[in-house]
């Protein structure tokens, strides 16, 4: 007899269910992605510092290279079946090989060795350079063989009193002569002014002279520091033989690669790391650090954050809590939608014409008319500056800030607002002890999404503010201590200028992934405030879950 | 809101009419943009007792207690016609500001809605946004209004902590003495015990009954029971008419329409 109904098991999965894995394959290529960008930021940036192995090869043509072996790749433009490779070696030495990186065929290196005491030395001009050391030349006239045990750390401590006669130099060029420097440009126009109206100009003159004494005491300090530079000089060869010197005066830093350990390697690669983030830029921003970079970038975004929220959240409160619902509100909420969708060069430009030009200029017009009149028209805030660059960003992000306080104020429970009101409390006590309290987590992530995308934001900066080099940090010890009208540097610029306007683009690589890095980590640091500002509230808000 | 010509003048005939805690309704009609909810209610609420709204769902029980304290003007698009007055003067008098009409008019909700904040501040609200600010004044007021809530013995070692920590019957009790705190003279209650326990809607009723030496208060209740324990008067409402308003014993021993008879019976709603 047959089963009427056969019993087959259920073959097909609940329905849906292959939704679960259609969903997490957009999770998974996001993830992926992502963890894809920040290994390759954090391998490459890590590179920059790691001091890898010097190398000696000889090559089949009688050359011989002294550097690291950076890279080894398929030659480009061949079969990948013929299996041609090249390498390319960081050989330093830029004034005189040229450039400072070279590509070699795999096939053309004969034989190739890791020298021991090879020495790589960051300069304060031209770049690396790599050596096989032979004798330090002592000022004295005494000479200390690179065989000597004691060789490396004289070397080093000679470095290091360099660097800090060199710090001194800076203090005194950069900090106090500039001090004196803007008190006589002050001198100056006053003095012009004077000569124009006529007026007495005896105590002026006074003045522009002790100042004058003042900078000339300044730079004879400065002449005698310069002076104090040590004579001694490192000699060795290169790594066919040919002889090299280096003025002890012209060394950042030197290193035997080579003989280093992990734990030395790692110590540093921390100090090197540390140099970045904390010292000022060489060589047209391609060595040294990116503290003014590093600085501008955050003191932009907090600046930016600080003028962004209040603007947006009074807007929102007017959209959502005043203004009466119908078309023409949705019309602004439309336009207020659209315009985060405004590519970011259009605010940059509104930013240049409105607000440095349109009221830049007229507050100069206003409050700085003396120095336009006697100090050839140079306007003190009708420039780029930080102010400028940050309230350009403020627009932008705006509209984040704005979507994202309404959805928070909607989110209130209605309960909450008419508990409120059948209290007593006006409509403004409402909003501002119940409704704005309860939706602050809200209006933070907005907050929060807007200093994310304001931090990394690069071409609008370009011309209201930002520029390659900035003389001083936008903020000193002279009052008012954070001077908005100056301008300004920012790692997104950096990077940009780093890898596409620097002279050489292989040398400038390192520095680039370094910088990114930093911007991520710097993005990741005011995020993570944020949130931990945000989570406090929520506890302290959060709403009833009855 | 459209503002109707028609002013009610105090009654001289009704003993209660203009003291300040006497609610008198005239002719009251009240629309939801075109759906009307409210059709001629003429009641009286007289002061210190505690007069119940009954009737199916959606008769318009809320609306019509909501419109006492003029909670619904925050509702796009209604309208009303006819006359509400509070101790002799019409709710919507120009002169009366809303805000202090509330002060006057408390209210308690059914979905207990405590204020993410602390517990005493949740009490002393009405007093903060009155502009009171003298601590000894606001301490006093708290302890005072917790205690005719019967909650004080429960929170107060915990006046500081979040009101959000406490439990549903609580949360309702501290809404209660939060309504009650900038002493209005009158109490709206909407549902008060619906979403709690048999024991916390003891402690409510009881409450009920203590307090109205004090207040006027109107209680909304799907409970025929608890009509019948804590009113004094009953009002049935049926499809936004008002069918029938008396004395409680009277309503439920022998009312005097047959729709009354049927809905307290169990019969429809
Ligand atoms: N905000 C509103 N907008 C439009 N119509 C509403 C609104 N609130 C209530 N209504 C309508 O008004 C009528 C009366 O509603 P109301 O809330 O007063 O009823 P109720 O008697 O309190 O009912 P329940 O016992 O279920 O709470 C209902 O038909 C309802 O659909
Ligand atoms: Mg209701």
């Amino acid at each position: 007899m047959k089963d009427p109904v056969p019993n087959v098991p259920d073959a097909k999965p609940p329905a849906g269910e292959a939704f679960v894995w259609f969903t997490s394959v957009g999770l998974v290529l996001g993830l992926t992605m992502v963890a894809a960008l920040v290994g390759v930021i954090v391998l490459n940036g890590a590179k920059a510092f790691w001091p890898a192995a010097i190398e000696r090869a000889e090559l089949a043509d009688g050359r011989v290279l002294l550097g690291p072996l950076v890279q080894e790749r398929l030659k480009p433009g061949t079969p990948p079946a013929a299996g041609l490779l090249e390498r390319q070696y960081q050989i330093g030495l830029r004034e005189q090989n040229g450039q400072s990186f070279a590509w070699i065929d795999a096939s053309a290196v004969r034989s190739s060795s890791l020298p021991p005491g090879a020495l790589a030395l960051e300069r304060m001009e031209n770049g690396a350079a790599f050596l096989l050391p032979a004798e330090l030349r002592l000022a004295g006239g005494s000479r200390l063989a690179a065989s000597d045990p004691a060789f490396l750390s004289r070397l080093e401590s000679l470095i290091a009193s360099v660097a800090e006669r060199r710090e001194r130099l800076a203090e005194v060029e950069k900090v106090r002569i500039g001090r004196i420097n803007t008190e006589l440009q002050r001198v100056k126009v006053g003095l012009r002014k004077a000569a124009d109206l006529g007026t007495p100009d005896a105590e002026l003159k006074a003045e522009a002279a002790r100042l004058d004494a003042d900078y000339q005491l300044l730079a004879a300090e400065a002449r005698s520091l310069r002076d104090g530079f040590p004579a001694d000089v490192l000699a060795g060869t290169d790594g066919a033989g040919r002889p090299l010197e280096f003025p002890v005066a012209s060394l950042v830093r030197a290193w035997e690669p080579n003989r280093l350990g992990l734990g030395g390697k790692l110590a540093l690669a921390a100090s090197r790391a540390w140099e970045f983030v904390s010292a000022e830029p060489r060589e047209a921003n391609t060595e040294g650090g990116v503290l003014p970079a590093l600085f501008g970038t955050f003191a932009m975004t907090v600046l930016m954050s600080a003028l962004v929220t209040p603007f947006g959240v009074v807007a929102a409160i007017y959209l959502r809590e005043y203004a009466r619902q119908g078309a023409v509100l949705r019309m602004v909420r439309i336009s207020v939608n659209n315009l985060a969708g405004v590519p970011s060069i259009v605010f940059g430009v509104f930013g240049l014409g409105f607000f440095v030009y349109v009221l830049g200029g007229n507050l100069d017009r206003l409050l700085f008319a003396d120095e336009l009149r006697y100090n050839n028209n140079t306007p003190v805030l009708g420039t780029g500056g930080l102010l400028w660059a940050s309230l350009t960003l403020a627009l932008m992000t705006l509209p984040v800030v704005i979507v994202a306080t309404e959805e928070a104020l909607s989110a209130v429970p209605r309960g909450m607002r008419e508990a409120s009101l059948a209290c007593g409390a006006s409509k403004w006590q409402t909003i501002r002890e119940i409704l704005l309290p309860a939706s602050a987590p809200g209006i933070l992530t907005g907050v929060i999404l807007a200093m994310a995308r304001g931090a990394g934001e690069v071409a609008p900066l370009m011309i209201v503010g930002v520029v390659k080099l900035a003389p001083t940090l936008p903020i000193d010890g002279e009052f008012p201590f954070l001077h908005m009208d100056r301008k300004f540097m920012h790692l997104g610029f950096h990077i940009y200028d780093l890898g596409f306007q620097s002279p050489d683009s292989d040398a400038a690589r390192p520095m680039v992934f370094a910088s990114t890095l930093l911007l991520l980590l710097l993005v990741l640091f005011l995020n993570l405030g944020a949130i931990a500002i945000r989570n406090r509230l929520r506890e302290r808000y959060k709403t009833s879950a009855f | 809101m459209t503002t109707s010509p028609t002013r009610i003048q105090v009654n001289p005939s009704v003993p209660g009419d203009g003291r300040p805690d006497y609610i008198r309704i005239q002719d009251y009609g009240f629309w939801y943009g075109a759906k009307k909810a409210l059709d001629a209610i003429t009641l009286d609420i007289p002061e210190r007792q505690v007069t119940a709204f009954i009737g199916p769902s959606g008769c318009g029980k809320s609306t019509l207690l909501r419109n006492l304290n003029r909670m619904n003007d925050l509702i796009d698009a209604v309208r009303h016609e006819g006359d509400i007055t509070v101790g002799g003067r019409s709710i919507y008098d120009p002169t009366v500001e809303v805000i202090s009409l509330r002060r006057r008019v408390g209210m308690v909700f059914q979905k207990s809605n405590p204020f993410p904040k602390s517990i005493y501040e949740n009490v002393v609200y009405s007093l903060r946004v009155a502009g009171v600010s003298d601590r000894d004044i606001l301490d006093e007021t708290c302890e005072s209004s917790l205690r005719r809530a019967a909650l004080w013995d429960e929170v107060k070692d915990r006046l500081q902590d979040s009101a959000l920590g406490l439990s549903g019957g609580q949360m309702q009790r501290l809404c209660i003495a939060r309504a009650i705190a900038n002493q209005p003279e009158i109490l709206l209650m909407d549902e008060p015990c619906s979403a709690l326990d048999p024991i916390a809607t003891g402690k409510i009723e009881e409450l009920i009954h203590h307090l109205k030496a004090q207040f006027t208060i109107v209680i909304v209740t799907h409970s025929m029971q608890q009509a019948a324990r804590v009113s004094d008067r009953t009002a049935f409402f049926y499809l936004g008419k008002l069918v029938e308003a008396d004395r409680t014993e009277k309503i439920f021993m022998n009312p005097a329409q047959s729709q009354t008879e049927a809905y307290i019976s169990g019969r429809f709603g």
